[in-house]
């Protein structure tokens, strides 16, 4: 991004700093940036696209049925549940706090959903909502007793943890399940609901929308920098982006209607990543969480209202805590008492953490959950076909976790030394 | 001096004014009635200063740190506020930016008593602040870091491209070379950093921007750029606060210099007539060493 840095002509002498970061033109001053931003620690999404293709090969090398379209759309489907928790665990973690409680308010979202639409015979649409503000008031107490009290977060949430999973356990009472029907939001949030029918023209949709998407947004930034003379990305680096994410796209489209479609609770979860990195990139709200993450004293003087911004992000954790519960529950039709599983607050927190959103604070995507439960889900799928026991998923996905938590702290260390933390 | 009657103001020396003012007599009753006219009088006042700290304290659980502090910037004035390591400069300077709202005493704004609790409310006040720890985000860039709490928009979005645009013209004013305004601030020198720090202050429109040692990690010529930009202020009307243990740098771009020892007021000096050592005596506190003393002693004796 750091090509013509010659952009406004200085008022001041200004011979060119043979040390600029000036990019050479087109392709090999791409390559050289890259390698600049390795060596400097930014490793972004990189090792995770490494280890998920180290995973795949030798999945696939140990059971040819891996690689199957069958096992693509169980893996798409199954990751979104825990996905969903994990997006409002990227917003904390990029503030450099964590939410425990996200798996307890998960079970208890849906076991609220339940109560009412099953037991109460309540509006489906009217308790999906009553499950999702509960979600978002309990995120916001959460954060307010962090925010305006100063108990740390670790310890309200560690609270919140055991405490909604008791008030879950209350709810669903002695049977313990209450089983769903297949309609409303469930219905959709279900295994047995697919974009438009799945039809195959459904996964090309989505896809060719995605890459036009990104192709005219890349394109009108490009001209709108070019018109203000500040530095632009490079045609070559739009077009080589736009091909990459096409051949994703349109991969995972191909392979997903070889089978039955996509998953619509796919396209809820693809939906809510798009809106959650625009509010995190392109508002300012989004700004401030980033800057609250990277120095809170500075975003105080700077007039950011930190209690504000943490009490908001704990409330969207909350929110996306309850709507990963009830996506979580349609994929097993019911509520029932295994809904606050702690695994799965262990494997939203690790989805995170995989795909590149620094422990630390004000580094990170909303993408990492994608990536981060793609690993994740393709291990568990992995194992599932090896026959192996629970146990040894537990292993492996805690192995991995450890790596995803060494390589964060490692690059935030190169990023140090290299004067970029 | 006579007024000007082509630019229709009236040109006068010191930071004084001719207003309108309704008499004191008519204020009191007598103009309270609807239909008697105010009668209104010409006459010369000393505007009132756009910042003044009226006995302000500040106390740091055990540690009394500042006390009964006095100070009065006025519009189109650099006041220096020097004193030695610890004597409180830098808590003044952020009980006006609202990071320590004051425990005693009065923060007056153009004349009215204001209260200032939070960074906010000295931001929309209009105050500016460089803070000494120069209070940078290091993981966004600098463009980030300059519009940080009052981002541009464009239909509801950040205008990254108008900030990035702004951001290099204004750092380009102050002579500075950046890699790139889209790399983290932590990646740059300490100087760079500082720089960043000062050009943030300029952004929005600050009535008075104060300074906490601008100048500790530039260079010859950063210095030399930032020296001139407090001049520019000055021009422009804008109160300035400077504080700097380079008395050159100060003695160079200060109208007053106001001396602060042990959390006190220790005298205010017009730079003009008053010597360095004068004000060097009054950091120091040398005027209240062993000698003096004995001088005073052997004063009253011959009274
Ligand atoms: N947050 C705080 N809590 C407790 N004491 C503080 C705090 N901030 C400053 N102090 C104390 O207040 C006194 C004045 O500190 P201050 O930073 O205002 O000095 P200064 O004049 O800016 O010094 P320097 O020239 O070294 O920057 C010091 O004794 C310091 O220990
Ligand atoms: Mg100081």
């Amino acid at each position: 991004m750091s090509n013509n840095i010659d952009a406004p002509a200085p008022a001041v002498e200004q011979a060119i700093d043979p040390r600029l970061l000036v990019r050479e033109q087109g392709f090999s001053g791409y390559i050289s940036e890259f390698k600049r931003k390795i060596r400097g620690g930014e490793l972004g999404s990189l090792p995770v696209i490494i280890g998920l293709i180290v995973i795949w090969a030798a999945f696939a090398a140990s059971n040819g049925n891996f690689l199957s379209a069958s096992n693509f759309e169980y893996i798409a489907y199954y990751m979104v549940g825990i996905g969903t928790l994990s997006i409002g665990l990227v917003f904390v973690l990029l503030l450099g706090e964590i939410d425990l409680s996200v798996g307890s308010v998960s079970g208890l979202s849906a076991a609220i959903f339940a109560v009412l639409s099953v037991t109460h015979g309540v509006n489906l649409w009217l308790a999906t909502i009553a499950a999702l503000a509960t979600g978002a008031v309990i995120g916001a107490i959460h954060g307010f007793v962090f925010a305006k009290i100063g108990v740390p977060a670790f310890v309200v949430t560690l609270a919140g943890f055991l405490g909604w999973n008791g008030l879950m356990l209350w709810l669903l009472g002695d049977t313990g399940t209450i089983n769903l029907p297949d309609t409303g939001l469930i219905h959709l949030f279900g295994g047995n609901s697919f974009f438009l029918n799945g039809d195959i023209a459904g996964a090309y949709i989505l896809a060719g929308v995605g890459v036009a998407a990104l192709l005219f947004s890349s394109l009108g930034e490009q001209g709108r920098r070019r018109s203000a003379k500040v530095p632009f990305r490079p045609t070559s680096e739009i077009v080589l982006r736009t091909v990459v994410l096409a051949i994703a796209a349109f991969g995972s489209a191909y392979v997903l209607n070889l089978h039955k479609g996509v998953p619509n609770n796919l396209v809820f979860f693809l939906a809510a990543l798009i809106i959650c990195d625009f509010v995190l990139r392109r508002t300012s709200y989004g700004r401030k969480i980033f800057a609250v993450g990277g120095n809170i004293e500075a975003s105080r003087r700077a007039g950011i209202n930190v209690a504000a911004i943490r009490i908001s992000v704990y409330a969207i954790s909350g929110f996306f805590a309850a709507l990963g519960g009830l996506v979580i529950s349609a994929t097993i039709s019911s509520a029932n008492q295994g809904g606050s599983d702690p695994n799965n607050l262990m494997m939203a927190i690790a989805a995170a953490v995989i795909g590149g959103t620094s422990l630390f604070g004000g580094r990170g995507k909303v993408w990492s959950a994608l990536l981060g439960m793609l690993v994740i889900e393709s291990i568990n799928a992995g194992l599932f076909m090896l026959g192996e026991a629970q146990s040894v998923q537990y292993m492996i996905t805690g192995g991995v976790l450890l790596a995803a938590v060494v390589v964060d702290s490692l690059s935030r260390r190169t990023q140090k030394s290299s004067g970029r933390a | 001096m006579l007024p000007d009657p082509v630019r229709g103001g009236f040109g006068v020396p010191g930071p004084g004014k001719f207003v309108f003012r309704i008499p004191v007599c008519a204020r009191d009753g007598a103009a309270t009635h609807p239909r008697h006219r105010v009668v209104k009088e010409l006459v010369y006042v000393t505007s009132a200063p756009v910042l003044a700290l009226r006995g302000v304290s500040k106390r740091f659980g055990a540690v009394q740190v500042l006390t009964d502090v006095e100070l009065e910037v006025h519009a189109g004035e650099v006041v220096a506020l020097v004193g030695d390591n610890g004597a409180g400069k830098s808590t003044l300077v952020k009980t006006i930016a609202g990071v320590h709202p004051i425990d005693d005493g009065v923060i007056e704004w153009e004349g009215r008593s204001v209260s200032i609790n939070r960074p906010q409310d000295a931001q929309h006040l209009g105050v500016a602040t460089v803070y000494q720890d120069l209070a940078l985000c290091d993981n966004l860039d600098v463009v980030n870091n300059l519009y940080l709490g009052r981002e541009l928009k464009r239909r509801g979005t950040l205008d990254e491209v108008t900030m990035e645009q702004k951001a290099q013209e204004l750092l380009s004013t102050l002579s500075i070379r950046i890699p790139s305004v889209r790399i983290p601030v932590a990646s740059l020198s300490g100087g760079q950093r500082q720089v960043v720090a000062i050009a943030r202050s300029l952004i929005g429109d600050p009535k008075v921007v104060i300074l906490d040692e601008p100048t500790a990690a530039l260079g010859v010529e950063q210095t030399a750029q930032v020296l001139d930009l407090v001049e520019r202020l000055r021009e422009r009307g804008l109160g300035v606060i400077l504080i700097s243990h380079n008395m050159v740098d100060v003695r160079a771009v200060a109208d007053r210099v106001a001396v602060l020892r042990l959390g006190k007021n220790n005298g205010t000096f017009p730079v003009h007539g008053t010597t360095q050592e004068t004000i060097i005596a009054a950091i120091t506190g040398a005027t209240d060493n062993a000698v003096t003393r004995r001088q005073s002693r052997t004063a009253e004796a011959t009274k």
